[in-house]
């Protein structure tokens, strides 16, 4: 059974023999996002691309593409405030709230 | 033919472990059961297995290692005794609701404290909950034919559950008997090649194991490897007829020792079986009176209705524990012996007693006294010594 197939209505007959999971990467459809209380916000005007903010982000939510940062995936950031804290140039601001 | 040899407990679990030859044991030394992870690193420095050998740095890791490895696809054994099995507390609960058959040779000795090392349940009985089947052995033969049939048991598609091979401390772990062996080449077909659907290391498949499950999973993950435990009994049925045929020695989840026309019975685990056997035939011989032995060898899944039918109709039990609970009142086995009578309104008088706990000895002296009490209680029914120490020293 794929695990798109279980969820929090399935019996547990349908469960699969410790809850194994057969397929990778499932983790992308749980929207961590959901925990946030903070939310950081990107000054793309600021920001000078050091890429600082990237490695210390505990759930990889900041893309990259071709060496430049993105904007945030809200799907998955918690909020937890790490990469305003240690980006040099006040290019990431902590607003209260989603 | 088979093999006659005279072996110890550990010789024998080793002397199994190498036959069936696992693809991994991680394991660390701990008294009473040191001797088998050793025996067993001989038979690899000596090219007799290869089995892959993991040196750890405590049961805790011996028993993580045990879950990867299994996750992995291997076939794995560890072997521990007492504070040893304690220190894998977290993980033994990880590998029975991770479905990993992963098996266990336990040496049972007491807990601490106050600190001891002789035999008794108390290491077992406290992993009672941990979604582990138990099987339990009365001599060096009995736990060598449980471990050729634990594998089988664990790997079962129904069931697919951690085992524990357990036996008594130094009684039967050091204890030398004669013992008849299975040749090697019945040994690999009667418990098979390990070929698990899903694994980590498969091919072409990605997968996870143990994931994280919040309460909306939680009490179906429990339902499921329920059901599997249920489902163990017919697989630990299964095992035993085709080790009957194999060998010609028959198991069930206990024995019945002079049962049929039995009025007073005790239940009891392990090696003390032996010696009360000796009482029972002392007592008959002697006197006559109807005295039997119940000694149970599956303790995980407890087979409730099986012991039940058993005991109904007898006119007293007693039940024996080694291990305390610290319930202020019974023991383990004395509880579910006992809830299982209720079900079946049975009409038996039934005590609870505590014996050997530490590894002081129970003599046929004392089975015969309890033997003695039990026709006063079901005379008189008086119970006064509902859950008596045997053997202890008292004012």
């Amino acid at each position: 059974m794929m695990s798109k197939d279980i969820n929090e209505r399935s019996p547990w007959q349908d469960i699969t023999e410790g809850n194994q999971i057969y397929e990778a990467a499932t983790s992308r459809a749980f929207c961590t996002g959901e925990w946030r209380t903070c939310t950081p916000v990107y000054g793309e005007e600021k920001c000078r691309q050091c890429l600082l903010c990237v490695p210390v982000c505990p759930d990889s939510s900041i893309p990259v593409r071709e060496g430049k940062r993105l904007d945030f995936d809200y799907d998955h950031c918690k909020g937890c405030g790490i990469c305003a804290k240690v980006c040099p140039f006040g290019a990431i601001e902590m607003k209260e709230g989603k | 033919m088979a093999v006659r040899e005279r072996l110890s407990g550990n010789e024998a679990v080793a002397y199994a472990i190498r036959q069936i030859a696992p693809d991994v044991m991680p394991a660390f030394p701990i008294t009473p059961s040191t001797e088998i992870p050793q025996y067993v690193a001989n038979y690899i420095a000596n090219g007799k297995v290869d089995t892959e050998f993991i040196h750890v740095e405590s049961e805790h890791s011996a028993m993580s290692a045990a879950v990867g490895a299994s996750a992995a696809g291997a076939r794995v054994v560890t072997a521990t005794s007492s504070c040893g099995m304690a220190l894998m507390w977290e993980e033994l609960y990880v590998a029975a609701s991770d479905r990993l058959p992963v098996v266990m040779a336990l040496v049972n000795r007491a807990l601490s404290g106050p600190i001891n090392i002789n035999a008794d349940h108390s290491d077992s009985m406290g992993a009672r909950d941990s979604g582990w089947i138990q099987i339990y052995a009365e001599s060096n033969q009995e736990v060598y034919d449980n471990f050729l049939q634990a594998y089988p048991i664990a790997e079962n598609p129904a069931v697919r559950l951690p085992v524990m091979i357990c036996q008594d401390g130094f009684i039967t772990s050091h204890g030398v008997e004669n013992i008849l062996l299975v040749e090697d080449d019945k040994v690999k077909e009667f418990v098979g090649e390990y070929c698990p659907e899903h694994y980590l290391l498969k091919e072409k498949e990605t997968m996870a194991i143990g994931p994280y499950a919040v309460s909306n999973y939680y009490m179906e993950t429990k339902r499921a490897q329920r059901e599997a435990m249920k489902n163990a009994k017919g697989a630990i049925l299964e095992a035993a007829q085709r080790f009957e045929r194999m060998t010609g020695r028959k198991y069930g989840f206990f024995e019945e020792y002079r049962m049929e026309d039995a009025e007073y019975v005790i239940v009891i685990i392990g090696s003390a079986a032996g010696t009360c056997k000796a009482a029972v035939d002392q007592i008959r011989e002697t006197t006559g009176k109807k005295v039997g032995l119940l000694k149970i060898r599956v303790f995980r899944p407890f087979p409730e209705e099986e012991l039940a039918a058993a005991l109904k109709d007898k006119k007293a039990v007693a039940v024996l524990d080694r291990s305390e609970m610290f319930s202020a009142t019974g023991g383990p086995l004395g509880a579910e012996v006992r809830a299982a009578l209720y079900d079946v309104k049975s009409r038996a008088e039934v005590v609870n007693y505590f014996y050997g706990l530490g590894g002081r000895d129970i003599t046929v002296e004392d089975f015969r006294q309890i033997y003695d009490r039990l026709e006063e209680i079901a005379q008189t029914h008086i119970i006064e010594d509902m859950y008596a120490y045997i053997g202890l020293r008292e004012k």
